[in-house]
């Protein structure tokens, strides 16, 4: 069976100065996966990179063994929240929706089939009641559940999410983590950039620490390391006493 | 009462075109394209004067063309500026606005003064509008125009508005993010090509523009706005044009514009949705709620103290402390819903509807309290001031548990026996 992911020397350049380096990424199983790496390590980049948003310099990314353009349809999608303007004219609902698109295509209109499983994606984030509300009106931790709802509505078998944990209270990390460990059981595959290192063990089963080149990665147990976290975060030392309890922690967080 | 037939044109010309203008403005707005609008209405003039200098005569469709080309040269030139150079955008936009309109004038001016056919051209009516001379063969075009970029709008509405709302997204569906943009500047330019001999190139911008900002105060959703952009664009056309009608000596593209500008100002303070007024009496009607909610609590706790269940003014202000004007108001409505009645001097007392829904208020109170102190990670994202009851927020399971605590503590507000 091929790779869920395939990411083959990626170098992505602003004006010269390299954002990636030569990243090497190969994942083989479905994975609950954390992209790692301090601030201008290139994470978000590494994402856009895969999905076509930023150009390459150099590289090449399979996605189950085809290109990403032939597996578009598989491909879910969680940008950063503050990407968008949340005083754009549309409602919860109509958002939620847009994750049907890719489905239906250019030209075709969501149907009554699109509103319903839209309304039942919604439920699974627990924001039903607010269908039709504006998306402005809603806090920052329930408009990241309206777009991991809109992600849900993409029925994807592989989905990259732009810090899906940023900014939100503890109740809705907690929410967010449920269903991402749903989705994983049902044999999806999620690469989530994560700022959180104290976290990472306890939801992420498979980490990539990233500082412009891949350091390291691997599954959690095994990469998720002093030695490892030392590398990528270099002196940062604050960060990595932070990390230290969390690896002492370990699985025994609740 | 019978318009002459040159009326009728030029009403429905300039109506089609503000529609249009409005419909498409719309799109650029939300897509934060206006401005682009803007360079393309200014770099369009020279491309009219030198097409009229090619051809040695006024012919509209021709000059339109020229418009268009310098038009979109313009908007090329400005995308290659930040692209290639270190200028940022609105330096770019300024400036090869102004250098396209400042050529644009010499060439009119350069025109008016050449020869007999120049003088008679009549080049500046572009510069600021004028709608006197339409045609129906103008008319005609501007129709085909509208009825293009009304087709495309309804046939890409889902993809226009994704790409507006979240162009990555767009993009990682595989989606051609940069052909639809593209397509929505076109139709932009043809609405502000078509609009430049009624309007002018100095002000076509602002009927594109207009329109979609007074309607985003009347509405929270796309299609709707979109509509509503596209009625007021052709209110704003059919008033202006009516109102420059009757003052000849003033060029149109003013007074169409101010008519939007009075459009704006109207939907600015009456829009139901984000205008000023809605929303002050929104706020307004936000404190007179929770005024009376906190009044009814407090009258329950001192109904329950005074053995006949009635209180005084100051038996309440005991409880409530606020200013007397909101205690007033507060009371006022109180009574007016029945559910606080007067007794006899002075005194007061909750109705049989009133003490119920005080114990439903003080109820939700309490639940919410104790949420913010059981669930502050909870609380802080779902708390809501305008919501008496809980339940619709929370899981049912914590409110039976905050439920089931209050009632231990001897806290759960009751009925007054």
């Amino acid at each position: 069976m091929p790779a869920v992911l395939d990411i083959h020397d990626i170098t992505v350049a602003y004006q010269r100065k390299p954002v990636l380096w030569d990243v090497d990424l190969t994942i083989e199983q479905p994975q609950l996966a954390a992209i790692i790496g301090p601030n201008g390590a290139g994470k978000s980049t590494l994402i856009k990179a895969v999905l076509g948003l930023v150009p390459t310099a150099s590289g090449s990314v399979q996605v189950f063994g085809q290109s990403v353009a032939q597996m578009r349809k598989r491909i879910g999608y969680v940008p950063q929240r503050e990407s968008v303007d949340w005083d754009f004219p549309v409602s919860v609902l109509d958002v939620v929706l847009m994750g049907t698109y890719g489905q239906l295509g250019l030209f075709r209109r969501p149907g009554t089939a699109q509103w319903r499983f839209a309304h039942e994606c919604l439920a699974k984030v627990g924001l039903e009641s607010f269908a039709n509300r504006q998306i402005g009106q809603l806090s920052g931790g329930q408009q990241q559940r309206v777009f991991l709802a809109r992600a849900l509505a993409q029925q994807a078998d592989i989905y990259f999410m732009d810090e899906p944990m940023a900014g939100v209270d503890a109740a809705t990390e907690r929410i967010i983590f449920e269903l991402l460990k749903e989705l994983r059981a049902g044999g999806k595959t999620i690469v989530a950039v994560h700022h959180d290192l104290r976290t990472v063990p306890h939801y992420f089963d498979y980490v990539a620490l990233l500082n412009v080149r891949l350091v390291a990665s691997g599954p959690t147990e095994q990469t998720f390391t002093e030695e490892n976290l030392r590398k990528t975060y270099g002196g940062r030392l604050a960060l990595l006493d932070a990390a230290g309890d969390a690896l002492q922690a370990g699985s025994a967080r609740p | 009462m019978m318009l002459p037939y040159n009326t009728l044109v030029v009403l429905s010309g300039v109506g089609l075109l503000g529609a249009s203008a409005g419909l498409v403005g719309a799109f650029a707005v939300l897509r934060k394209r206006s401005l682009t609008g803007d360079a393309l209405a200014h770099a369009a003039l020279p491309g009219l004067c030198i097409a009229f200098l090619l051809l040695g005569e006024r012919n509209l469709t021709a000059m339109l063309l020229g418009a268009l080309a310098s038009g979109v040269l313009g908007n090329m030139v400005i995308a290659a500026l930040v692209r290639w150079t270190r200028v940022k955008e609105d330096a770019a936009i300024g400036t090869v606005l102004g250098g396209f309109f400042g050529l644009g004038v010499v060439l009119v001016t350069g025109i008016q003064h050449m020869s007999s056919t120049g003088s008679k051209a009549g080049l500046d009516s572009y510069i600021l509008g004028k709608t006197a001379g339409m045609t129906a063969g103008d008319v005609y075009l501007i129709l085909a125009a509208s009825v293009a970029c009304l087709a495309v709008v309804l046939l890409l509405f889902k993809e226009f508005k994704l790409i507006a709302f979240d162009g990555d997204f767009a993009r990682s569906l595989g989606w051609p993010v940069y052909g639809l943009d593209l397509l929505l500047m076109t139709l932009v330019a043809v609405a502000v090509v078509i609009g430049l001999p009624a309007v002018g190139v100095v002000l076509m911008a602002a009927l594109l523009i207009m329109p979609a900002a007074a309607a985003r105060f009347w509405t929270e959703r796309l299609g709707r706005m979109l509509a509503l952009s596209g009625a007021f664009g052709l209110a704003i056309g059919v008033i202006g044009t009516s109102i420059s009608a009757t003052f000849a000596v003033m060029p149109a593209g003013p007074i169409i514009v101010l008519t939007g500008t009075a459009f704006f100002l109207v939907s600015m303070l009456a829009g139901t949705k984000r205008g000023v007024v809605a929303q002050s009496l929104r706020h307004r009607k936000f404190r007179r709620d929770l005024a009376e909610r906190r009044l009814l609590r407090a009258a329950l706790e001192v109904s329950k103290l005074s053995g006949n269940a009635t209180f005084t003014r100051d038996d309440l202000r005991q409880r409530f402390v606020t200013t007397s004007a909101e205690l007033e108001r507060a009371l006022d409505d109180a009574i007016r819903h029945g559910a606080i009645e007067p007794c006899s001097s002075g005194t007061y007392r909750l109705s049989s509807e009133g003490k119920l829904r005080a114990v439903e208020i003080a109820r939700g109170h309490r639940l919410w309290e104790a949420l913010l102190v059981e669930y502050p990670e909870l609380a802080s994202s779902v708390a809501d001031l305008g919501s008496v009851s809980i339940t619709p927020h929370v899981p049912s399971e914590v409110v039976e548990d905050l439920t089931a605590r209050l009632r231990a503590a001897g806290e759960w507000p009751e009925l007054a026996p």
